[in-house]
């Protein structure tokens, strides 16, 4: 693996030889020193034009925890305030011979752009509404973790897909992995044309009890301003996931941050069936894997191919 | 009145040559054949059977070259006044040359865009020195493009402007255009329409569609275009104006324009070799460079429906839209890059090798239909009919050529054609009755 630039880019082993190397960062997580020198003099830049709070700090914790020199950019207060071209930033910030590109970007296609400006290594962040693959990963990675398999699963991606990231790459992944999908959500936040991707698209939650994992999408409130919703109050009557609609024995995920009361009510966020806190625990053992898969891997054998063992269902 | 009276470019000798043993093909005029073209002081002399003296002629040796009747571009972006970075008239009319052109019309959203009689006069001034083929100007149908007052219509066409278009960006109010329409009856001149509702196409960048779905592009719906062709279709009717449909790129649009034709509107319309050569599956790259534009590439069926209308004449003419902009414009990503590629140097070159050489269509259509932009604004087809003026595309049918790989004329690089190998190309081009350019290798040739 060269960039980690779209989930579409992965065959299923190469997400399997990720989420293997991610379970081996879990168990040095539960040292007291809960750092290994394999990033040891090499430099990773995280470069956010974005805002983002976990995806940064899990990337760069990540980053830290390999041992690598880690320079963090934001775009507010950087040269791109004046004006410079994310093509000029590469090549001022390939002066410092990066060994990894940590992009998060407005807009599609960044990533892709900056690993053929750049030599190093580069791992999309997140890029405009296209694709988020460390996401998608850390959700495959949480859900292996306590479905074992995703072959034949079915899993419900409900809310605002049409400006999700999340949930193309999710939707690819979970597919990747042999689960059946469906997207969830009011005709004017499904794009038009998705279902040629494989999955089923509903626009009710009528159904959603066949969900073995619902993964609850984040609604900008600005939306009602584009008319994409009437109201917060019109979405959350057909569309929040709450109590009544959330079955015991269905998984919750939401990428963060969540807007209680609106796709979520508070009570599913505070349930047992809530994954939410793991997902955030995985982001820096998977964060750190991809790292590890695109800088060391190569340098010593894998390890060892093992099914990890479910770890309890919800009650 | 010939192209070169009617329009404006530099002033030079009239072409005294003679294309010896070329296949002759203008089926508009009803000839197809071998002759030796003899062209006197720019004019087309005659059609002489292969051998005939020729004294005082530059003879050039045309044996399997095809002379087709030159191409006008109803649909050029020339960047002056104001963006002389991405292109200017010398080099956009070299472009043009280059590509078998013998005419272009250019745009008037330039930066500011061309609102005033002065605007033109300045243009048509700048063409006299610098336009190596023959050039019209639109001045906008509104001030500075803003969409709410016209500009002087009647003053703007006395100073030589070829008709209005705020191409770049729609007619917002139907109000406007109606007014616009009553206006053309006055002052004559065509009004050329870049049809989209903004409101429905919104930030989009790519067609609608599972590509962008896919891609996470918010998408530009077909009916963007196609309900916004049919209200103005309506308008022209009701006025009984008449209007030129710019870029037609969706199925519902082909649809609209032969209901309005049908109808008894005067419409006629234009599509791109762009649009009828690509599809937005080429938008999965992600390269501005040569697959963003407005309107975006759009669906197989689109494009199919496109190639119906130019069969059945629905699609009256090819432009290309020519849009140059600087690389620094496309190094960006998708959403964030300028819209627009450049055209005017592989059109004829692309849709022989897309379209002529599977078979799609036939070879005189793709004349017809590149030679047809000029009649909807009001202006002489190229003939080459004896006392036509000499505007002539000679053609190497086999000429096999890698787009870019020798730069451009054009100052700007964002063709959609770059990299692509096609087959065919203009070696030589006459127009206006002058030579406008002879492609170097095929110059280099006859010198021997």
């Amino acid at each position: 693996m060269r960039h980690l630039l779209a989930i579409e880019d992965l065959e299923r082993d190469e997400i399997e030889a990720i989420l293997d190397r991610a379970e081996s960062f879990a168990e040095v997580g539960r040292r007291d020193i809960k750092k290994v020198p394999t990033l040891r003099g090499r430099t990773v830049v995280s470069l956010f034009y974005e805002s983002s709070t976990r995806t940064s700090a899990s990337f760069e914790l990540a980053a830290k925890r390999l041992s690598a020199d880690l320079i963090s950019l934001k775009a507010a207060g950087s040269s791109v305030d004046k004006g410079e071209s994310l093509k000029d930033t590469c090549a001022t910030l390939s002066a410092y011979d990066p060994a990894a590109i940590v992009i998060r970007h407005p807009y599609a296609g960044a990533a892709q752009l900056v690993a053929g400006w750049s030599e190093a290594a580069v791992v999309n962040a997140g890029d405009g509404k296209h694709e988020h693959p460390s996401q998608a990963l850390l959700d495959l990675f949480t859900l292996r973790r306590r479905l074992g398999s995703l072959e034949g699963r079915r899993i419900w991606i409900v809310g605002d897909v049409l400006h999700s990231r999340v949930a193309r790459s999710n939707l690819i992944a979970f597919q990747a992995m042999g689960a059946e999908v469906t997207l969830c959500g009011p005709p004017a936040l499904i794009p038009r044309g998705i279902e040629q991707l494989g999955c089923t698209v509903s626009y009710s939650l009528d159904g959603i009890e066949e969900a073995d994992v619902v993964y609850a999408l984040r609604l900008q409130k600005e939306r009602m301003a584009e008319s994409f919703i009437p109201s917060i109050r019109e979405y959350a009557a057909r569309f929040q996931i709450d109590s009544r609609r959330l079955g015991p024995r269905q998984w919750l995920m939401h990428p963060g941050p969540v807007n209680r009361g609106v796709e979520l009510s508070g009570e599913v966020v505070d349930s047992p069936q809530s994954l939410i806190a793991e997902q955030v625990a995985s982001g820096l053992v998977v964060r750190m894997a991809i790292l590890y898969e695109l800088l060391a891997s190569g340098e010593r054998p894998a390890p060892a191919e093992q099914a990890p063992t479910p770890i309890g269902q919800p009650a | 009145m010939s192209l070169a009276q009617a329009l404006d470019m530099r002033s030079g000798e009239g072409a005294d040559l003679i294309l010896r043993g070329a296949s002759v093909l203008d089926p508009g005029a009803g000839i197809e054949g071998v002759h030796d073209v003899v062209v006197r002081g720019g004019r087309i002399a005659e059609l002489a059977a292969p051998g005939v003296a020729a004294e005082g002629l530059e003879e050039v040796d045309a044996a399997g070259l095809h002379a087709f009747p030159a191409f006008f571009d109803p649909h050029v972006h020339l960047r002056v006044p104001g963006q002389e970075h991405k292109e200017d008239i010398e080099t956009g009319t070299r472009s043009g040359a280059a590509g078998g052109y013998c005419g272009i019309v250019a745009m008037a959203n330039t930066d500011p865009p061309v609102s005033t009689p002065g605007d033109i006069e300045a243009l048509r001034a700048d063409a006299r020195e610098t336009a190596s083929v023959p050039v019209g100007f639109l001045a906008t149908v509104t001030r500075g493009m803003a969409g709410e007052e016209l500009t002087e219509m009647g003053a703007i066409r006395d100073a030589g402007a070829l008709g209005f278009s705020d191409d770049g960006l729609p007619i917002r109010s139907a109000r406007v255009l109606r007014r616009a329409l009553q206006y053309q009856r006055l002052c004559g001149g065509a009004i050329a329409l870049h049809e989209e509702d903004p409101e429905l196409s919104g930030d989009g960048v790519m067609h609608e569609g599972p590509v962008s779905a896919a891609l996470g592009l918010t998408g530009v719906p077909s009916v963007s275009e196609s309900t916004m062709i049919a209200r103005d279709a309506a308008l022209a009717g009701y006025e009984g104006g008449r209007i030129h449909v710019q870029h037609l790129s969706a199925v519902e649009s082909v649809e609209a324009v032969r209901a309005a034709k049908a109808a008894g509107v005067q419409i006629s319309c234009e599509a791109s070799p762009h649009h009828l050569c690509l599809i937005d599956e080429e938008v999965r790259s992600l390269d501005p460079h040569r697959f963003k534009m407005n309107p975006p590439l759009r669906s197989e069926a689109d494009r199919q429906a496109l190639i119906a209308g130019l069969l059945d004449g629905t699609i009256d003419c090819i432009a290309t839209d020519h849009a140059p902009h600087a690389a620094e414009e496309k190094d960006l990503p998708f959403e964030q890059a300028a819209m627009g590629v450049t055209g005017l140097e592989t059109a004829f070159a692309a849709l022989h090798t897309e379209l002529v050489l599977p078979g799609t269509i036939e070879l005189a259509l793709l004349v017809e239909r590149l030679a047809g932009g000029a009649a909807p604004f009001g202006l002489e087809r190229s003939s080459l009919a004896p006392d036509s003026e000499a505007n002539i595309a000679l053609c190497d049918l086999a000429a096999e050529w890698t787009v870019g790989e020798e730069g451009y004329e054009s100052r700007s690089a964002n063709s959609w054609c770059a990299g692509r190998k096609l087959t065919g190309r203009a070696v030589m081009t006459l127009a206006g009755g002058q030579v406008a350019y002879r492609l170097r290798s095929f110059s280099l040739g006859v010198a021997e």
